[in-house]
């Protein structure tokens, strides 16, 4: 498969410094005096720069995972670490951007201003390394000339472009993504699935991308981290070999049926 | 010929059409005809009740008069507006801010709402006068209300993904308030305020039935004690007008503010 650093993602496992680092976390919410396990005994290292999609039913956790990285949800017990730090001290670095699975623009604020929010924001303002321009950004995500449009003047696949033009702007390391495509139609989807990894190839930003689409997930990830519920836990992390820079193409090949069948007896399994 | 071309090209007005867009025009028309109609056939006098080309010819009459009589009004209605909407607003912030304003302040607040206006007015009149002051102050006390509950439910009502955003940007909590909480809330905001402009008319009026000598609601008293129905009845026109035209002046600046649709994700 070509001769490429990142090709074979357990290799990348093996060598790269991780990016992120879970371990035992577990996390409890408590609903009408009821304590639930949303998620238990997490170890995970996510190498630096790969690209992991999190795949897994509904209320196993995959989204609460991306919340303990980005210290919206503290854990029960267990550490996390991000780039050797805590997760607080990413957070206020700005060294995580967060999709959302709505795109979540500000309706007032034209295009430009929402990709610039996080610039408006002062706390860790000094401390980004260096972020780009709204400019810059909207160039990358493909929305050259829609500057001053509003969120409500934009398809749902273009208010997905801003979103994640927002989340880049302050040069995270790290992009967490949760479900930002599951609302689209499946064309639409999969354009966006192709720029999402030009983006990535251009931007070198580690991705933590959930979805509970198995195509999705096979296309996207160096590696597919199957998840399952009750309580959320990782089950098994498959390594994909297609190399980071495949064609469209791929999701034609029996190699690609294979995964996807892997997959699906994975999600299937009790 | 050539007339006959000019006219199929140039646009016509059609009463049809008309109609078509504004389909109340039609009601309105029907109901004072028929209003019209039953004065005459019933021989009723103008003192009980006036027609309505009598109305119209008194309104014309009391044209001077009444214009007179409406800047007061108009500046107590105006004024209680802006104090009773802004320390709503204010209100509405400190008890989002801090739950213990919140239990402090709503419960007098809704024991404030829940005493009858025409009752609180006499009370003010002792208190402050017979000067502007209590009508501004009934205006306002008519205006605080709606603003200040839809307010605190506006300034609530965010998307908790944006809120998550905004979190996960490590934004302060001044910059949550200012650049999330009050755009979000605006919408609630507008709608309080379409409905306290005419309401704002409405305390103006009832402040000056208690001790005025000037000011439509003064008009209306004289005008019914003296049986002059025809004068009532083009005071109330005019007073209605300028309610509906507030309300109107609110809805304009709201569709150059709030361009997006309330309730959608974006």
């Amino acid at each position: 498969m070509g001769a490429n650093a990142v090709n074979g993602a357990a290799s990348a496992v093996a060598f790269a410094a991780p990016a992120v680092t879970m371990r035992d976390i577990s996390v409890d919410f408590t609903r009408d005096r009821n304590t639930i396990r949303v998620l238990k005994d997490i170890d995970v290292a996510i190498p630096t720069e790969a690209f992991i999609a999190m795949l897994g039913p509904s209320g196993c956790g995959k989204s609460t995972l991306l919340r303990v990285v980005s210290d919206l949800v503290r854990p029960a017990k267990g550490s996390v670490s991000v780039f050797g730090k805590s997760a607080v001290e990413a957070r206020r670095n700005r060294e995580i951007g967060f999709v959302f699975q709505d795109a979540t623009l500000l309706p007032w604020r034209t295009v430009i201003d929402n990709v610039r929010l996080p610039l408006e924001i002062k706390e860790g303002a000094s401390r980004i390394a260096g972020s780009y321009s709204p400019e810059e950004m909207l160039a990358l995500v493909g929305l050259d000339g829609r500057h001053n449009a509003y969120p409500h003047e934009l398809s749902g696949g273009m208010r997905q472009r801003v979103a994640i033009a927002r989340a880049l702007i302050c040069r995270p390391r790290l992009l967490l993504m949760d479900e930002p495509f599951g609302a689209l139609d499946e064309l639409t989807r999969d354009k966006m699935n192709e720029e999402l990894l030009r983006i990535w190839r251009e931007t070198r930003t580690t991705i933590l991308f959930v979805t509970h689409s198995i195509a999705e997930a096979t296309y996207l990830g160096q590696q597919v981290m199957v998840m399952a519920a009750n309580p959320g836990r990782i089950r098994e992390t498959v390594p994909i070999d297609f190399g980071d820079d495949r064609s469209p193409a791929v999701r034609d090949t029996p190699q690609f049926l294979a995964y996807t069948a892997r997959l699906r007896r994975l999600l299937e399994a009790h | 010929m050539v007339a006959d071309t000019m006219q199929s090209i140039a646009p016509r007005f059609k009463w049809s059409s008309v109609f078509l867009s504004y389909p109340a025009l039609l009601t309105l028309i029907v109901i004072v005809a028929v209003w019209e109609g039953a004065i005459r056939f019933f021989h009723v006098p103008d003192y009980i009740a006036p027609a309505p080309s009598v109305v119209a010819l008194e309104l014309v009459r009391q044209l001077p008069n009444l214009a007179v009589n409406v800047v007061p009004t108009l500046l107590e209605a105006l004024g209680g507006f802006a104090i009773g909407n802004l320390s709503a607003v204010l209100i509405a912030v400190a008890m989002v801010r801090s739950p213990f304003v919140e239990k402090c302040f709503y419960p007098i607040a809704v024991f404030i709402q829940s005493v009858p206006m025409l009752a609180i007015a006499p009370i003010l009149v002792l208190l402050f006068g017979t000067g502007y002051t209590p009508k501004v102050t009934v205006a306002a006390l008519i205006c605080f209300f709606p603003t200040l509950v839809n307010m605190v439910r506006g300034l609530k009502a965010i998307n908790p993904q944006a809120f998550e955003l905004m979190r996960v940007l490590s934004a302060s909590n001044s910059e949550i308030f200012f650049k999330l909480r009050l755009p979000s809330s605006l919408p609630f905001l507008f709608a309080a305020l379409k409905v306290t402009a005419p309401s704002a008319m409405i305390g103006a009026i009832v402040g000056e039935w208690i001790g005025s000598r000037y000011g439509l609601g003064a008009m209306i008293l004289e005008a019914t004690y003296n049986f002059r129905a025809p004068m009532l009845y083009a005071t109330i026109f005019v007073a209605t007008s300028i309610a509906m035209a507030l309300f109107g002046i609110v809805g304009l600046v709201e569709r150059r503010i709030i361009r997006w649709r309330v309730g959608d994700v974006y």
